[in-house]
């Protein structure tokens, strides 16, 4: 060997481990109380439903196939396109309260970002609760419009694919709202002014230059809105109607009430399948630098 | 550059489509009507009855000692975690890391489903026990992420100078880093307090016979007839989330 070590490991060799084990508590309890019963959902999923609702352990696709049944095609198609208009419009609303609070005074944004916070830590069944308040047929809306003379039975606001729709923006406009905020915090305020310079019109400004330069924030914060409303349960169950069904729904119906776990899994791996491939995105798309 | 007047007509639509409805929830918990949609005076009536009701201070205290010791337990996880993924480099840690993030990102009704199908398997009674492995399991990676955060921001040239000075490893992170972190790892433990306090779904697939918590009792209420008493426990929760965003953000600000 002709190669002389001089000085022992260079200066930016990573750090030798003092303590190798540490990782090891947190390894274990992932591992074996996380990565083993995700496996366990798998491994059932083509497994077959025994006579009295256990699991049978016969090799089947069943359950996958019968996924393609009209009727359960039907709840992954409302699913997935409330869960889509859910971040378009989180988008559309997030967008101006975002830009005002990064342009706003050191002071102001201070205030304006823990009233966007508090929300986000508020207990979500109450935040649902508060519209089915709202909007219940003798709920408060209800009785002032009846009060203002406009109505004169009960509106059928609550149980719609509508009161669904209110409810996931209003549960996770937030998520919308600080992910586009760091963006926007960061975007140098000469470049639009550069642009207003240069005679652009206000449009233009903002699809050239702003959209352009908070794409990272734009795409995380509608992945952090996609997921949750996608894989959604409280909100369809309690503003939803029978017939507003979501994916999560159907898995707590298969799993608590028709028992058929099997089937149950292989349902939560399917929405599990979407959900990653919209992180998938979101890295490939360059966002986690963004965070 | 002046901010479009639009653009903060739409903020503040925004912030009111925000507090509203919480606000509405506030105002008619005061009410005396039990029609609970028209105002017929100011009572604490509703207030009143909730501090009698036995099931739902059962409830609360099991949501304390669930939220409290999953607090604790995701605490010294995460704290390992976070130090170990930035100072203790170990094999495969590309694919930990992965791992690690799968709490945060699968759905909750996922995780949910899989907790309930692991401990019918493995035999282990429904119970306080099983909620509280549960919430440690999606709180600890909370923890990782933030404390991890805090930590990259460290210079690691103090814990060195530390090290110079003769302290052994050990010493040197309890003497400088971990102070240093402090403020981190508190705001970490009061977040993974609130979200395990908040958190239904997933308790309501691990909670066994007489292990029902806050959220899962309020959602039976929501479930049954709607009744004012709903309105004034949910203006309680708004307040103790307040006040525990505040604390965490007043911790954090150091």
């Amino acid at each position: 060997m002709s190669t002389i070590q001089l000085g022992g490991a260079p200066a930016d060799a990573p750090p030798k481990p003092t303590f190798p084990w540490l990782i090891v508590p947190p390894a274990a309890t992932l591992i074996l109380l996380f990565g083993v019963p995700l496996a366990l959902v798998f491994a059932v999923s083509f497994a077959s439903r025994g006579t009295y609702g256990g699991i049978e352990w016969a090799f089947t696709l069943g359950n996958y196939t019968s996924i393609a049944d009209p009727l359960y095609l039907r709840i992954f198609w409302r699913s997935l396109w409330l869960a889509v208009l859910t971040t378009v419009i989180c988008l559309l609303m997030g967008f101006p309260l975002a830009y005002v609070i990064a342009r706003a005074p050191t002071r102001w944004q201070g205030i304006l970002l823990f009233l966007v916070i508090i929300p986000f830590w508020t207990n979500f069944l109450v935040r649902t609760y508060a519209w089915m308040f709202i909007l219940r047929s003798e709920g408060l809306l209800s009785t002032v419009l009846s009060a203002l003379g406009l109505t004169h039975e009960p509106l059928p606001l609550l149980f719609t694919d509508a009161a669904v729709l209110i409810g996931l923006v209003y549960g996770y406009l937030p998520f919308m709202v600080l992910p586009l905020y760091a963006a926007l915090e960061r975007l140098d305020p000469s470049l639009i002014e550069a642009a207003w310079d240069l005679y652009a019109r206000p449009f233009q400004v903002f699809t050239r230059v702003v959209l352009p330069l908070s794409k990272p924030g734009v795409i995380a914060g509608c992945v952090l809105v996609f997921i949750p409303s996608l894989g959604a349960y409280v909100t369809p169950d309690l503003l939803g109607g029978a017939r507003s069904m979501m994916i999560g729904n159907l898995i707590q119906h298969q799993y608590l009430v028709v028992r058929d776990w099997p089937f149950g899994s292989a349902l939560s791996f399917v929405l599990m399948a979407g959900v990653l491939a919209a992180v998938l995105y979101y890295l490939r798309a360059g966002g986690a630098r963004s965070l | 550059m002046k901010t479009r007047s639009w653009l903060v007509a739409a903020s503040v639509a925004d912030l009111l489509f925000l507090y509203l409805p919480i606000a509405i929830l506030f105002v008619f918990s005061f009410n005396a009507s039990k029609l609970s949609a028209r105002w017929q005076g100011f009572s604490l009536e509703w207030y009143a009855k909730l501090f009698t009701d036995q099931a739902l201070l059962a409830a609360t205290v099991n949501s304390l000692i669930v939220a409290t010791v999953s607090t604790v337990l995701a605490g010294v996880l995460g704290v390992l975690t976070a130090v170990a993924l930035e100072r203790q480099p170990f094999r495969w840690q590309g694919a930990f890391e992965g791992l690690l993030l799968m709490p945060i990102v699968i759905p909750e009704i996922m995780m949910g489903v899989a907790m309930l199908l692991f401990f019918v398997m493995i035999k282990l009674p429904l119970s306080l026990l099983t909620m509280i492995i549960a919430h440690t399991i999606f709180n600890f990676p909370v923890v990782a992420l933030i404390v991890r955060a805090r930590l990259r921001k460290l210079d690691p040239r103090l814990e060195e100078a530390a090290r110079d000075l003769g302290a052994t490893p050990w010493v040197a992170f309890k003497r400088v880093t971990l102070p240093l972190l402090m403020p981190g790892i508190v705001g970490a433990l009061l977040m993974a307090f609130t979200l395990s306090l908040d958190d239904f779904i997933i308790s309501f697939f691990t909670a066994g016979v007489g292990s029902t918590t806050l959220p899962i009792k309020v959602y039976g209420m929501l479930k049954s007839a709607v009744t004012p008493e709903v309105n004034a426990l949910s203006a309680i929760l708004v307040l103790v989330s307040m006040a525990l965003v505040a604390a965490a953000t007043w911790v954090q600000r150091k």
